[in-house]
């Protein structure tokens, strides 16, 4: 293929020599490689080491991830973290002494007070773990020993845009690789048939918040591994389906004609480029069959309907999302990114935040049970959360059944599940107002080096060269958290 | 006696591997580099610094707050002193690499001596190590940076062979193929060039009409007149415009989360118009830069300043003024930096550059220059916005309909009674201070506007403001300016620069292929007068670029990735490009220039989708438009940041967030599938069927007319056959099914013609199986 664009650098940095060190190593690891990824370790070396090699750094616990975006910054006070002393202390002034000079957003910056307020939610104990769940959330409360719960995330972004690009490519300001597109770049793609990174968006009725493209592009990674949104209707990926008028065998007949002149034109003019356009279209050709095989839920019996929720027939639902994550998870996509817009509750947060929880909580714990009995959970990471926390102290009018809260960076809450991470965990600690990390702080950097590590890739080692310097997910920092891997 | 000489020969063995080990017969260097030979003389811009650079900089280069054992590699004078923390060694010792810490250290086993350290999972292979070594014994020569050193005018080398040169380019690629042993091809087939020429310059297929022309002119000028016509064409100026918004990262929306309406549009009229009327590019940038401040400034030099104010701005209800403020002069200090001096600047914003010569006291030296705007973080929320109709934050100008007829004639003002065009001023002056770490609530030192000494010093005599700064750009001593356009208009034609990181000149970008022909270029072009026209032409005249692009055997072996030019450049258009060509090829195509901008056909419910609720702005939804606006060039289609036109990022267009100058060409299944089934594709191939038949409904030759319309070239007889077999199958089939044919055929908005319905569907297949070749997508 000729060389274009950007110089794509092996990304694990494996030259030949180590290439087949590694092959030395013995038919154990070898077979692990070759059970990851079809065809490795077919083709010529050099094909190979010029392209990124898709080898983990290390065995992966986890093959794949599904990422249960909740964009707007759900609150940790009404579903995970929950704090007595806002009740005791309702309506004072948050101490200065606990704000300790945070930043406040415009919208709040200009309040004379800031008053506690407690949660709407009542909270309860649950499972072996004794874990601390809101009423909002019952059905991910009957799987609080399957889920670890982090309390002590933390962000440095106050907005929604810097703060969901952060999570997103590990960097506030846009033009980074989205972490699935790193993955797919890291680890290369499983499915023949299928894109390696996948994306689909649902909306509640809360205050919702924009999503933008720029959020899954591959920014300077090559395009192949930028996320392909995946959309309800009769047109899931984009041109997807063939015009009305032309059967799938008359298709084939026309693309078989296309392919026989490019061939011809290949000869004549020597350029491989043309061999690799002849793929591309094949793999187009699979895609208007697998796509919509894969979203087709036709032949999902009755008990899974029931366990992800009426909804799920519904396409463009959460619930509908969440059941087409697992069936792309089974059919070999690396990275399956779901969004759920409306979780900015600014004002009126109880009854948004009730409304918000009911569109995903079913769904949400249904998925992961359903992985489990599938045998697919070990291997497979789940991750719930948003973009930042909000905050202990009451946005506008202050009214217990009304209240809004504003982004809050330093404490918020997200969980995960599968894919080597210990369950029934609860990590991290705040202050008893919910404000600062107190024990085990989670920097968004430390999150995605855990999500690498579960992976199996190094999160220092997968670089990439850009503009001279060596770019990677987490940037220049990440500690692996430890603590969380079984 | 027996002993003695068993000791002195155990003696002399012991010496013997004590001397191959000196001399690295042991060494554990054994890599597929280790055959590599070393040049006679080992160049240190060349050769050196790109290893230094890469493996060193990051602990021993100019960041001084990143600097370990207080050794810096990049400056000469640190270099050959002696380390202030080991007395008595030297890094660099000239002549004597056994005495040099720097190359005992690179050949060291010892984890505690060896560098690069081995936690920085960087590694030397044998010949880099080799080229070190003997650098030093040639005497350890430092350089200036390549790129900082002005470019010189050198005479085009001597060849041996001196029939295929036209001009002065060809001297250069020809003694650097002479070097390797490799022949230059010969020159393209007259159709071919007269396809090239015409993408290149227009951005569209030449017309059946231009067809016929140049390919009856045997004149000698044949191949000038092509060019002349086509730099003459308006066309030309929307070719050129579609890689200035690139640059400018120019839209029509405000980016961030909600994302809505700008009417920044009749500033890119005004970037068709310079080009059209060949603005000299020392201009074009002044105007740009510094419109505002020119003596008696013009509306239309006002307008041009619209370029700095093209980068997105926060709607976002709730964000910090001063750090979104901050946030745009950042946006204009690096797109300065990546789209005019091809410097990666934004890499000094936090902390000094780690390995350019760039401090961080020089980025806000030149942040400086922006920073005087009267200009807010945030004017209004989205929704407020839609309310008050605000679509330019303030400062900006006014433009009447009065105006289009008068100073700004060249914009395409429609029905608009009035509009608003965000422009620059310098009405609020204020002290610029270094952040610490970049961020906008921490301000340390003071500083004036100035520019960095280490490319080009900012003379005295200058004004401190960006009529200043455009000066010492336009400056024919600036090394910088002319060479980074210079290559990316050879980038334009050739796919890739001579220099091939379009955006990084620094010592981590890549290395010139030729330096000399670069150089040549570059003062050739102020010389005459910054004339991109010019410019052009020179290149196009050269037997450099009118050679074939057929890929040769031996060429495949020797220069894959074509960089000694043994051959003229093959690769895919961009996304625009091919769109557009498809339009042009079927007839479509709505030639008229400027205006407004458009939304052709988009698959629908995109905006909806992803949007933050319906009233937030006034982008929500997506209503394409009707009749002639379908077929608009692809420049003028409505640009949305956060979710720009699908058929153009899957051809790699980036989504305008920041300066792009140069965009990947990838090879994906989804571009496949947007040549298969976007509406505008099969539109085109169904009315260019229709119009074909209805010409001529006896037409025996449908198919190899329709080739010829699209390739501008005659099928061979094999492609022929084919596409006379596929038509003939798929005639028969529709023949039979009258239902489907009319459905196929019903495609696109545009007025279904009176053709029979299962000719029209075949030959519409036809259309696009070959629209779907990849011949047709790409530049030959």
């Amino acid at each position: 293929m000729e060389e274009h664009g950007n110089k794509e650098e092996n990304p694990l940095k494996v030259n030949r020599r180590h290439f087949f060190s590694q092959l030395s190593v013995g038919i154990g690891s070898l077979a692990l490689g070759s059970l990851l990824i079809p065809d490795l370790f077919k083709g010529d070396v050099k094909q190979l080491a010029s392209q990124p090699l898709g080898i983990p750094h290390f065995a992966p616990k986890a093959k794949r991830i599904i990422y249960l975006f909740q964009a707007g910054g759900p609150s940790q006070l009404e579903s995970f973290d929950y704090k007595p002393t806002l009740q005791k202390r309702m309506g004072e002034d948050l101490p200065d002494s606990v704000r300790g000079g945070q930043r406040l957003t415009g919208m709040t910056s200009g309040q004379d007070s800031f008053p506690l307020m407690p949660s709407a939610a009542k909270f309860h104990q649950y499972g072996e773990s004794g874990k601390w769940i809101s009423d909002y959330f019952p059905h991910i409360a009957k799987i609080a020993d399957e889920i670890t719960v982090i309390r002590s995330m933390q962000t440095e972004a106050i907005n929604h845009d810097p703060a969901i690009t952060f999570f997103q490519t590990g960097s506030q300001i846009s033009g980074r690789p989205s972490m699935g597109s790193w993955l797919s770049y890291g680890l290369g793609n499983e499915n023949k048939n299928l894109p390696s990174f996948v994306v689909l968006t649902s909306r509640g009725k809360g205050n919702s918040q924009g999503l933008y493209s720029k959020l899954w592009s591959s920014g300077f990674l090559d395009s192949k591994h930028q996320g392909v949104l995946l959309r309800s209707g009769k047109d899931p990926v984009l041109y997807l389906n063939d015009p009305e008028g032309i059967s799938r065998s008359d298709k084939r007949h026309l693309l078989d004609h296309v392919s026989s002149l490019n061939k011809l034109h290949h000869v004549e003019t020597g350029d491989d480029e043309i061999e690799s356009r002849i793929a591309q279209y094949e793999m187009a050709y699979r895609m208007q069959m697998s796509v919509p095989n894969v979203m087709d839920i036709s032949k999902e019996p009755e008990s899974i309907i029931k366990m992800y929720g009426e909804d799920c027939q519904v396409p463009g639902t959460y619930a509908a999302n969440a059941l087409q994550a697992r069936r792309l998870a089974e059919n070999g996509v690396r990275f399956i990114q779901l969004y759920h817009q409306g979780w900015d509750q600014h004002g009126n947060l109880p009854n948004e935040m009730a409304g918000q929880a009911k569109d995903v909580d079913r769904a949400s714990a249904a998925l992961v049970l359903d992985l489990k009995q599938r045998g697919m959970l070990e291997d497979t990471l789940v991750v719930w959360g948003g973009e930042f926390g909000r905050t202990n102290f009451c946005q506008g009018h202050f009214n217990p059944e009304s209240y809004g809260r504003d982004h809050h960076p330093r404490a918020f809450s997200i969980w995960m599940a599968g894919g080597g991470i210990k369950p029934g965990l609860t990590y991290g600690k705040t202050d008893e107002f919910g404000y600062n990390v107190i024990e085990n702080p989670v920097h968004i950097n430390d999150f995605h080096a855990t999500m690498m590590h579960v992976m199996g890739l190094d999160h220092e080692q997968l670089v990439y060269k850009h503009q001279g310097r060596r770019f990677r997910l987490t940037d220049v920092a990440g500690n692996v958290v430890k603590d969380l891997l079984i | 006696m027996k002993q003695k000489i068993l000791l002195l020969s155990m003696i002399a063995v012991l010496l013997g591997v004590l001397y191959a080990f000196t001399t690295g017969v042991f060494h554990p260097d054994k890599d597929e580099y280790s055959s590599l030979k070393l040049p006679e003389v080992v160049d240190y811009n060349f050769h050196i610094q790109p290893i230094l650079s890469d493996n060193c900089y990051t602990c021993h280069g100019p960041d001084a707050n990143k600097r370990k054992a207080k050794l810096r590699l990049d400056l000469e004078e640190t270099a050959l002193s002696e380390l202030p923390e080991s007395p008595g060694e030297f890094p660099l010792v000239p002549r004597k690499p056994q005495r040099s810490k720097v190359y005992k250290a690179i050949t060291s086993d010892d984890p505690d001596m060896q560098m690069p350290p081995p936690n920085s999972k960087l590694s030397l292979n044998s010949y880099e190590k080799r080229l070190i070594k003997k650098w030093i014994e040639q005497g350890a020569k430092f350089e200036k940076h390549w790129a900082y050193i002005p470019p010189k005018k050198n005479e085009p080398p001597k060849t041996e062979r001196t029939d295929w040169v036209q001009n002065e380019i060809d001297g250069f690629v020809l003694k650097k193929l002479e070097d390797f042993n490799l022949q230059p091809s010969e020159r393209a087939p007259m159709e071919t060039l007269l396809r090239r020429i015409s993408l290149d310059l227009t951005g569209l297929p030449p017309t059946p009409e231009q067809v016929a022309h140049f390919l009856n002119d045997s004149s000698e000028g044949q191949i000038a007149n092509m060019i002349d016509q086509f730099l003459a064409s308006p066309a030309y100026g929307e070719r050129m415009a579609q890689t200035w918004l690139d640059v400018s990262r120019y839209a029509d929306s405000h980016g961030y989360q909600d994302d809505s309406y700008r009417t920044m549009w009749p500033w890119r009229d005004w970037v068709i118009h310079a080009f059209n009327k060949n603005l000299p590019y020392d201009q074009f940038l002044t105007w740009q830069m510094a419109g505002d401040l020119l003596p008696n400034a013009t509306k239309e030099q006002l307008l041009a300043t619209g370029f700095n104010r093209n980068h997105p701005i926060t709607q976002e209800g709730g964000v910090i003024q001063e750090e979104y403020r901050t946030n745009y002069v950042l946006d204009r200090t690096n797109t300065l930096g990546k789209g005019v001096l091809g410097i990666t600047l934004e890499c000094a914003q936090c902390h000094d550059h780690k390995y350019d010569a760039i401090s961080q006291r020089n980025y806000f030296e030149f942040f400086a220059f922006f920073n005087q705007v009267d200009e807010k973080g945030i004017q209004m929320d989205a929704v407020q916005a839609k309310n008050q109709k605000f679509y330019a934050d303030p400062p900006y100008m006014e433009i009447s309909q009065e105006d289009s007829t008068g100073v700004l004639s060249f914009i395409n003002m429609k029905k608009t009674p009035e509009i608003k065009v965000m422009v620059m001023n310098d009405s609020a002056p204020k002290t610029t201070y270094i952040l610490n770490r970049g961020a906008y609530d921490q301000p340390t030192d003071s500083v004036q506007p100035a520019t960095p000494k280490a490319i080009y010093a900012f003379s005295e005599t200058l004004p401190k403001n960006r009529l200043g700064l455009a000066q010492w750009l336009t400056d024919t001593k600036n090394p910088l300016t002319a060479r980074v356009y210079v290559n990316r208009i050879w980038a334009m034609l050739f796919g890739k620069g001579i220099v091939e990181t379009a955006e990084d000149f620094g010592v981590q970008g890549s290395l010139p292929t030729h330096p000399d022909l670069l150089d040549w270029l570059a003062v050739d072009f102020m010389e005459n007068g910054w004339d991109t026209k010019y410019l052009l032409k020179k290149i196009m005249r050269s037997a450099t670029y009118q050679q074939k692009s057929d890929m040769r055997p031996e060429l495949k072996k020797a220069d894959p990735e074509n960089r000694l030019l043994a051959r003229a450049a093959r690769f895919r258009m961009s996304g625009e490009m091919i769109r557009d060509y498809i339009l042009a090829t079927s007839g479509l195509l709505n030639r008229e220039l400027g205006g407004p901008s458009v939304k052709p056909y988009q698959p629908a419910g995109l905006w909806e989708e992803t949007n933050a609720g319906g009233d937030r702005g006034i982008l929500t939804t997506y209503t394409p438009d009707e009749g002639d606006d379908l077929y608009r060039r692809s420049l003028y289609t409505f640009w949305k940041r956060t979710l720009p036109p699908p058929n153009m990022t899957i051809f790699d267009a980036p989504n305008r967030d920041l300066s792009e100058v140069r965009r990947q060409k990838t090879n994906t299944p989804l571009q496949a599938l947007v040549l298969q089934n976007d509406v505008q594709v099969l539109e085109a191939a169904r009315v260019l069927a229709q119009r074909t038949i209805l010409h001529d409904p006896d037409n025996q030759d449908v198919v190899a007319d329709v080739f010829k319309r699209i390739l501008v070239r005659s099928p061979k007889e094999e492609e022929l056959k084919i596409l006379n077999n596929y038509y003939q199958d798929a005639l028969a089939l529709y023949k039979t099914n009258l239902v489907d044919a009319e459905k196929l055929v019903a495609v696109g908005a545009y007025e279904q013609l009176e053709t029979d319905p299962a000719k029209t569907a075949a030959l519409m297949l036809t259309v696009q199986t070959i629209y779907n070749l990849d011949e047709t997508i790409t530049k030959e």
